[in-house]
């Protein structure tokens, strides 16, 4: 039986502290793990737990992050509650694997501290992880800060586990700029976070001998398409679940969690949508904004698969002019939240005015008044009513300004 | 908003003292943030760490700070790291060296007309700790610069902080933080 951890009512704990104590509170029978800067801290705290007697569950050490979630999609075949943590580099080997974890229905949590692909290496923070495996068919929920690293970690497995969900789900925070950050947090006690995230659940368990079952089969063109689409099914109706998960969690905590994070939108002109650290540090110049009678918003997205078009739609829909934040390499396109903000808003019958900003690559300083700068494009934009600036813009970037269309 | 940066060499403790503080801090009521660049930094390399202290939760993630207090625990990077970066009007200056004041302000003429207090953190860390480990003297310096807490109140605070370490360590710790706290000018 594990030994309890004495917790304070407020920690002072950085993103990678939090996520490895909500993994640690949410009794996992499997973790196989592989470290990677800045994720580290994250399996490296987790092992320490355990070899201090705070921990029931195995832990595998792998040589490879491929193996990390093989070892994780195997374990939960098996009817085991899993988890491990990656990042950039280490998130790109596991890709092929995150697809079996998804289509094999496999409730696996992963929790990453995003941080830019190489080449140019580089170990700091930003969104090109999360975007190459936002396709791959996993529930992803984004954090701003430390707590909502926790509270989202412990969340994850009660959504990703549910009946009519079971399928994998990604914790995203900002590598460095939350994982290594060191903010307030108020943790659960050991006991309230065992019971929100409940007892687990096996479903077609392969060491149910009495119940034989094959998992990871092959089809073809007979069968392929209607798993898929079962899959994705699924994944958006997923969303019903996660809400109800986010009321649960501050029915107990008092802290409320939506799948759009709406700031001051209700009666807002302009607005930045963003993911991550930066939708917080948006909320300082929106206010900056306000002070002087500029009605400014920020929309964050909270969860980014199941993607929340209508809760986009109705948070954006008075709103004049729209800066999507991308921060990410676009390769020869425009950012993944321009496409898809974009699509929803003109998929509603809505124009508004929309621009790319592509910000922030291996972990650039995203300062207050780079934001602010933002806001007053988007303010010109909307009191003309015109489009006065190229549809995608690299902000913060050294030498002669970059722009396209 | 108070907002603090440390300029340190890897290795040095800085990130252990700005996170100690922000502990200290936290259980005041107050909301911190501590954070540094790392990059990939080796043991040595200068560095810095960043502490913001306020009333109501922090949101600002940028990394970009104009500082209300510079806390230098190296005493060759008062001469080759940019201490006086994005500097207020009234910025204070503690900074960890063997010479007076007037020693350092003349062998660095760019803190000249600024709010400069030193105290030499190597050798109270070597005296106390046996160690150079200049962070728990510089919290000591800046608790009485800044006059955020009162001296015993701090102690305590640290204790809880330390209290995973053996007791001849939190008593080394003690007397820095204190021998620190009465030599700074």
């Amino acid at each position: 039986m594990a030994k309890k951890y004495e917790l304070n009512e407020i920690e002072v704990w950085d993103g990678n502290t939090a996520v490895s104590h909500a993994l640690r509170q949410a009794r996992i029978d499997v973790v196989a793990a592989y470290p990677i800067t800045p994720s580290t801290p994250i399996v490296q705290n987790y092992s320490k737990f355990l070899a201090d007697g705070y921990i029931d569950g195995e832990f595998i050490m792998v040589e490879s992050e491929h193996s990390a979630m093989s070892g994780c999609v195997a374990a939960g075949a098996a009817g085991a509650r899993t988890a491990t943590a990656t990042s950039s580099q280490g998130f790109a080997l596991m890709v092929e694997v995150l697809y079996q974890a998804s289509g094999m229905r496999i409730p696996v949590v992963l929790t990453v501290a995003d941080r830019a692909l190489a080449a140019p290496l580089n170990v700091n923070g930003d969104h090109s992880d999360m975007y190459l495996g936002r396709d791959a068919g996993w529930i992803n929920l984004c954090a701003y800060n430390p707590q909502e690293a926790y509270d989202l970690t412990l969340m994850a497995f009660k959504i990703a586990e549910d009946l009519d969900v079971r399928l994998p789900a990604m914790v995203h925070q900002d590598g460095f700029i939350c994982s290594h950050t060191a903010q307030n947090v108020r943790p659960l006690s050991d006991a309230e976070a065992a019971k929100f995230v409940g007892e687990y659940k096996p479903v077609n368990s392969m060491l149910d001998i009495s119940n034989p079952v094959t998992h990871g089969v092959q089809t073809e063109e007979d069968w392929h398409f209607e798993h898929k689409a079962r899959q994705h099914n699924d994944l958006m109706n997923s969303k019903n679940v996660i809400k109800r998960v986010f009321d649960e969690f501050k029915t107990l905590t008092n802290r409320e969690y939506n799948l759009v994070d709406n700031y001051k939108l209700e009666d807002a002109d302009i607005a930045i949508v963003a993911i991550g650290t930066t939708v917080e540090s948006a909320r300082i110049a929106a206010d900056k904004l306000r002070d002087e009678g500029i009605k400014a918003g920020v929309l964050g997205i909270r969860v980014l698969r199941p993607f929340p078009f209508e809760e986009i739609v109705n948070a954006l829909s008075n709103v004049k002019a729209i800066a999507t934040m991308d921060r990410s390499a676009p390769g020869g396109t425009f950012g993944m939240l321009f496409n898809e903000i974009s699509g929803a808003m003109i998929g509603s019958g809505k124009s508004p005015i929309i621009l790319n900003y592509i910000y922030g690559l291996g972990g650039r300083d995203t300062t207050i008044e780079q934001l602010i700068e933002i806001y007053r494009q988007l303010d010109d934009c909307a009191r003309s009513n015109q489009r006065k600036y190229p549809l995608q813009q690299f902000i913060g970037l050294r030498g002669p300004k970059l722009s396209f269309f | 908003m108070l907002e603090i940066r440390w300029h340190s060499r890897a290795g040095q403790g800085a990130v252990t003292g700005a996170k100690g503080l922000a502990d200290v801090v936290a259980n005041t009521g107050k909301y911190v943030q501590a954070f540094a660049f790392y990059g990939s930094a080796k043991r040595g390399a200068a560095m810095t760490a960043y502490n913001r202290v306020d009333d109501k939760p922090i949101l600002n993630h940028e990394k970009y700070m104009r500082p209300d207090y510079v806390l230098v625990i190296d005493p060759a990077l008062t001469y080759t790291a940019d201490i006086t970066a994005n500097e207020k009007e009234d910025t204070k200056y503690i900074i960890t060296t063997h010479l007076s004041k007037d020693e350092l302000i003349k062998s660095q003429p760019k803190l000249e007309n600024k709010d400069v207090y030193v105290v030499d953190c190597m050798k109270i860390s070597l005296d106390t700790i046996g160690r150079a480990i200049p962070n728990a003297p510089m919290l000591g310096a800046l608790i009485k610069v800044s006059g955020m807490f009162d001296l015993e109140y701090f102690q305590n605070a640290m204790k809880r902080v330390l209290s995973k370490f053996p007791q001849k360590i939190i008593d080394a710790n003690m007397a820095a933080i204190e021998r620190a706290y009465n030599e700074v000018k």
